[in-house]
C-alpha cells in the first residue's frame, strides 16, 4: 500500500467506478509514476426498491453494487495503490434523482448524468479529493480538457474517439473544476483502451460498457419513478389522459405522460397506419401529444441556465454546431445569449426530436462553448 | 515510524506471546482434542488450559466458558439460546448496542418475539430505571453491553444485573470492548451471560467466547458433535482458543493507567488545538482507550481517509459502518445531530501505541481539520 507522504507531490484521486475506463485510468496514472489514490462514489443503494411493483427483486442495477466496487477494489489492490469508497448518497439523491424524478412529473425528460458530474463527481468529490489531499481527480470520461495561454482559460475539447466523446455530459463544468480535472482517455479510442486495459493485466479489461442510468435498472425509468414517489408516500400527481393528435384527436388513453418521452415510437396504444411518434408532453391537460416524424422536426430551441465554460456569454450571438442528444451529430446553428441566463439556438436545418429537459451543448469544432436546459421549442 | 495504529477497538495486533503460543498447534502438534490418541489429548490439554485462561479472565469456573467462532456468535448464542424457541417471548435491549445484538433482535421479532429498545442520555449511559421500566411479565432475556465501541462508555451493567436478579430475568452482557480495558469480573457483574471477542485483546480474529453462569440453561444453535458440553458443535479452533488463552493470560495482569494517560493527551491536544470539536461521551465513565471526538464543519469519513494518507488508521465508528450512509446509531441514540454525529472520528488506542505516535497525530490533526472545514461546502452546518 502505497502511503503518500506530506512530502511527496499530491497525489491525483481517481473516480474508480469499476467500470474497463476508470480501471484504466488509474492504471495508466500509476504507470507514469504519478501518486494516486482511487476513489469509488457510493451513490445509490439498490436495495431501497428492490422488490417494488416493476423493480427487480434483489436490486441488480448497475450503480454503485457490489460488484462493481469489487472490482474497483481489486484494480486497487492488483495497481497496490490507496483506495477508498465515499458515500454520497444523500447529495445524489438530492440534486440528481428528486430532480430526476421531478422532471419527468413535468413531462420533461431528464439527463442526470449531466447534473451527477457537475454536482457530485466534480463537486462534492473534488471537494473530498482536496480534503484528503489531492489537487486534482481523473475519470474515465472520453474528453479532453487543456490550458490556452493566450486565453488564459481553461478549455474543454471533444474525445479524439468520436464515438466514445462525452462532453455532452461535460459542458457543466467551469475553469475551476476544469483545472482540477483530468482526462486520461481523451486522446485515446475505445479499442485503445481496452487494449491497455488487457495489456495491464486489468481483471475489467473485458467488462461490458454500461449505458444506462446507473440508478435505473433496466433502464425501466417509469418504474423507477413510480417506485421512488411510492417510497416518498408521495405518489406521483396522476397524468393519465389522452393521447391527441396534433390536431386534437383523441386517439387513446395514456398512463402518466412521466411514462413518454419527445420522440418515442412504441407503446403509445395506438394502431394507425403510418408511424406515430410523440411530439410533446402537457402535463397540465394531461395530454400525451403525437404525430407523424414531420412534426418532430423544428428550427428553433429556447433554453435556460445556460453555461459558458470561459467563464462569461459571448457579448453577441455566435456560430456554433449545437447538439441536442448525446448521439445527436452537432448541427451548424446561432447561438444567442438572452438576459437571465437563457439560451436561443436557431438552426440552419430543423432538428428532429428537441426534447425539453434534455440540454444543448454549444460546440466549435472541437472545442465546447457551453450549454443550456431545453425548455421549448419553436418552428 | 509505519502506519500509527488507532483503531485498537477494531482489531488488535495479534502480540508475539500470543504467536508464540498458538505456533503448535499450526504446526501440527496437536490433533483433534475429541481423538482418542495422545496427539488428541494433547489438544483437548491445550483446549481446557485455554478454557481456564479465558474463565480466569472474567474470575469464571472454566466449565462457564463456550468457546465460539468470535464476538458475534457470541451474542447470538447468548440471545437466541436464551429466549430459544419458546412462546413468544421479550427481550430488553439498548439502542446502543452493537449490531450482533440488534440484528439479532430484530431477528427475533421476525421470528414473533417482542424486543424493547431503551434510549440513552445525552453522555450514552442507559439508565437502570429506563431498563427495569421496560420489564414486562414474558420478558426473557435484558442484554446491554458494559462498554460502547464507538464511544467507550461503560453502562451500569452491575446495577442491571441485581435489578434483573430480583425480577429473575436472564441478564446478557455483551463485554467486547471492556475485556482487555478493564477488569471484568463475572460474580461482581452478576451476570448470567457474557460474550467475549478474541480479537479485540490480541487473539486472532475468528475465535470469541460465551461465559455461561452455572445453572443457565442455553439452547444450542449449532448441532453436530458433542462439544462445548453440547452447547456448541463443531470441532474447536485450536490456534484460535490457545490464543486466546494466551491472550487472555496477557490481559489479567494489563494495567491500562499508561494507555489512559495517552487518551487523555490525545484528547486534551485536540481539544486545545482544534475549535469547535469536542469529546462525544464527556464526563461518563470511559473505557481508558477510547477518543471518539466530533469535529463540527466535516465529514468523519474525509478526515479518517486523510489521516490514513498520512500515516494514520483511525475509524468514522463501527468498522462495519464503513460505506454506509446512515450517521451512528450510538451517537443519533445519544442526541447528536445527523451532521455532528456525520463529524465524529474515533480513535482507539491500545498497548503498542507510543506518546511520540500521538504527538505525530496532534501535530497535523488541526491543519487537516482547519483544511477540510475550508473546503467543506457551507451546506455542512457548523452548529449541532
Amino acid at each position: 500500500m502505497t502511503t503518500p507522504t506530506s512530502t511527496a507531490a499530491p497525489p491525483i484521486a481517481v473516480a474508480m467506478s469499476g467500470g474497463v475506463d476508470s480501471s484504466t485510468v488509474a492504471a495508466m496514472l500509476h504507470a507514469e509514476g504519478a501518486p494516486i489514490v482511487g476513489l469509488t462514489m457510493q451513490l445509490w443503494d439498490q436495495r431501497r426498491l428492490a422488490g417494488a411493483p416493476g423493480m427487480a427483486p434483489t436490486g441488480k442495477g448497475r450503480c454503485c453494487s457490489t460488484s462493481d466496487v469489487y472490482d474497483a477494489r481489486a484494480v486497487a489492490t492488483q495497481l497496490g495503490i490507496a483506495y477508498y469508497v465515499v458515500n454520497y448518497e444523500d447529495r445524489f439523491e438530492r440534486d440528481v434523482v428528486r430532480n430526476f424524478v421531478e422532471q419527468y412529473a413535468a413531462g420533461r425528460t431528464p439527463i442526470p448524468c449531466s447534473l451527477c458530474n457537475t454536482a457530485v463527481k466534480f463537486d462534492q468529490l473534488l471537494v473530498t479529493a482536496r480534503q484528503i489531499g489531492a489537487e486534482q481527480v481523473a475519470t474515465g470520461h472520453y474528453a479532453r480538457v487543456g490550458f490556452n495561454p493566450a486565453s488564459g482559460r481553461y478549455e474543454l475539447r471533444r474525445a479524439v474517439d468520436e464515438a466514445k466523446d462525452q462532453t455532452f455530459f461535460l459542458w457543466g463544468l467551469n475553469q475551476e473544476q476544469l483545472s482540477r480535472a483530468r482526462f486520461p482517455l481523451g486522446s485515446l479510442t475505445k479499442p485503445e483502451v481496452r487494449a491497455r486495459a488487457a495489456a495491464l493485466g486489468l481483471a475489467t479489461a473485458n467488462k461490458p460498457d454500461s449505458n444506462e442510468i446507473c440508478f435505473v435498472p433496466g433502464n425501466d425509468y417509469g418504474a423507477f419513478l413510480e417506485a421512488y414517489a411510492a417510497e416518498q408516500g408521495a405518489p406521483l400527481a396522476d397524468t393519465s389522459g389522452e393521447v391527441v393528435s396534433t390536431d386534437g384527436t383523441v386517439l387513446a388513453r395514456h398512463g402518466g405522460v412521466h411514462r413518454f418521452t419527445v420522440g418515442q415510437r412504441k407503446g403509445l396504444g395506438v394502431a394507425r397506419g403510418e408511424p406515430l411518434y410523440v411530439i410533446q408532453l402537457d402535463p397540465e391537460r394531461r395530454q400525451v401529444v403525437v404525430g407523424d416524424d414531420t412534426a418532430l422536426y423544428a428550427h428553433e430551441l429556447r433554453a435556460s441556465r445556460s453555461h459558458w465554460i470561459s467563464g462569461e456569454p459571448p457579448g453577441e450571438p455566435v456560430r456554433v454546431q449545437a447538439r441536442i442528444r448525446n448521439r445527436h451529430t452537432p448541427a451548424p446553428a446561432w447561438a444567442e445569449p438572452l438576459p437571465g441566463n437563457e439560451l436561443r439556438v436557431r438552426f440552419d436545418e430543423p432538428q428532429r426530436a428537441i426534447t425539453p429537459g434534455q440540454t444543448v451543448v454549444l460546440y466549435q469544432e472541437d472545442l465546447v462553448l457551453g450549454g443550456a436546459w431545453i425548455d421549448s421549442r419553436t418552428t | 515510524m509505519g502506519a500509527v495504529y488507532f483503531d485498537n477497538n477494531a482489531s488488535t495486533p495479534v502480540l508475539a506471546e500470543v504467536c508464540d503460543a498458538i505456533g503448535p498447534a499450526l504446526r501440527g502438534e496437536l490433533g483433534n482434542a475429541s481423538s482418542i490418541h495422545q496427539r488428541g489429548q494433547a489438544a483437548k490439554a491445550a483446549l481446557e488450559r485455554a478454557r481456564t485462561q479465558v474463565a480466569d479472565l472474567i474470575a469464571a469456573d472454566p466449565a462457564e466458558i463456550v468457546f465460539t467462532s468470535g464476538g458475534t456468535e457470541s451474542d447470538n448464542l447468548a440471545i437466541f439460546g436464551a429466549v430459544g424457541q419458546a412462546p413468544p417471548a421479550h427481550v430488553v435491549t439498548t439502542r446502543i448496542e452493537h449490531h450482533a445484538v440488534l440484528n439479532a433482535c430484530e431477528e427475533l421479532q421476525r421470528r414473533g418475539h417482542e424486543v424493547t429498545y431503551v434510549g440513552v442520555d445525552r453522555q450514552g449511559r442507559v439508565s437502570v430505571d429506563a431498563i427495569a421500566a421496560a420489564l414486562r411479565p414474558e420478558t426473557a432475556l435484558i442484554s446491554v453491553m458494559s462498554a460502547n465501541n464507538e464511544t467507550g462508555v461503560e453502562q451500569p451493567v452491575a446495577d442491571v444485573a441485581l435489578m434483573a436478579r430480583q425480577a429473575k430475568v436472564l441478564f446478557h452482557v455483551d463485554a467486547i470492548q471492556s475485556a482487555g480495558k478493564v477488569p471484568i469480573d463475572v460474580g461482581r457483574i452478576g451476570c448470567d451471560l457474557l460474550s467475549l471477542s478474541g480479537h479485540k485483546f490480541h487473539a486472532p480474529a475468528g475465535v470469541g467466547a460465551l461465559y455461561v453462569r452455572r445453572g443457565v440453561r442455553l439452547h444450542a444453535q449449532i448441532f453436530g458433535g458433542r462439544h462445548e458440553r453440547e452447547r456448541r458443535a463443531g470441532s474447536e479452533n485450536l490456534p484460535g482458543i490457545i490464543g486466546m488463552g494466551a491472550a487472555a493470560a496477557l490481559a489479567r495482569g494489563y494495567d491500562s493507567t499508561r494507555v489512559t494517560a495517552l487518551r487523555d493527551r490525545l484528547e486534551a491536544g485536540v481539544l486545545s488545538a482544534v475549535p469547535d470539536c469536542g469529546v462525544v461521551g464527556e464526563g461518563a465513565p470511559r473505557v481508558g482507550n477510547t477518543a471518539n471526538i466530533w469535529f463540527d464543519g466535516i465529514e468523519g469519513e474525509a478526515l479518517v481517509i486523510a489521516l490514513d494518507l498520512r500515516g494514520f488508521c483511525v475509524s468514522t465508528g463501527a468498522a462495519c459502518s464503513s460505506g454506509v450512509i446512515e450517521p451512528s446509531h450510538v451517537l443519533l441514540a445519544m442526541g447528536y445531530s445527523k451532521a455532528r454525529a456525520r463529524g465524529c472520528v474515533r480513535f482507539s488506542l491500545g498497548r503498542r501505541n507510543t506518546a511520540e505516535e500521538v504527538d505525530a497525530l496532534l501535530a497535523i490533526v488541526p491543519e487537516l481539520v482547519a483544511k477540510q472545514r475550508r473546503l467543506a461546502p457551507r451546506k455542512i452546518a457548523r452548529t449541532a
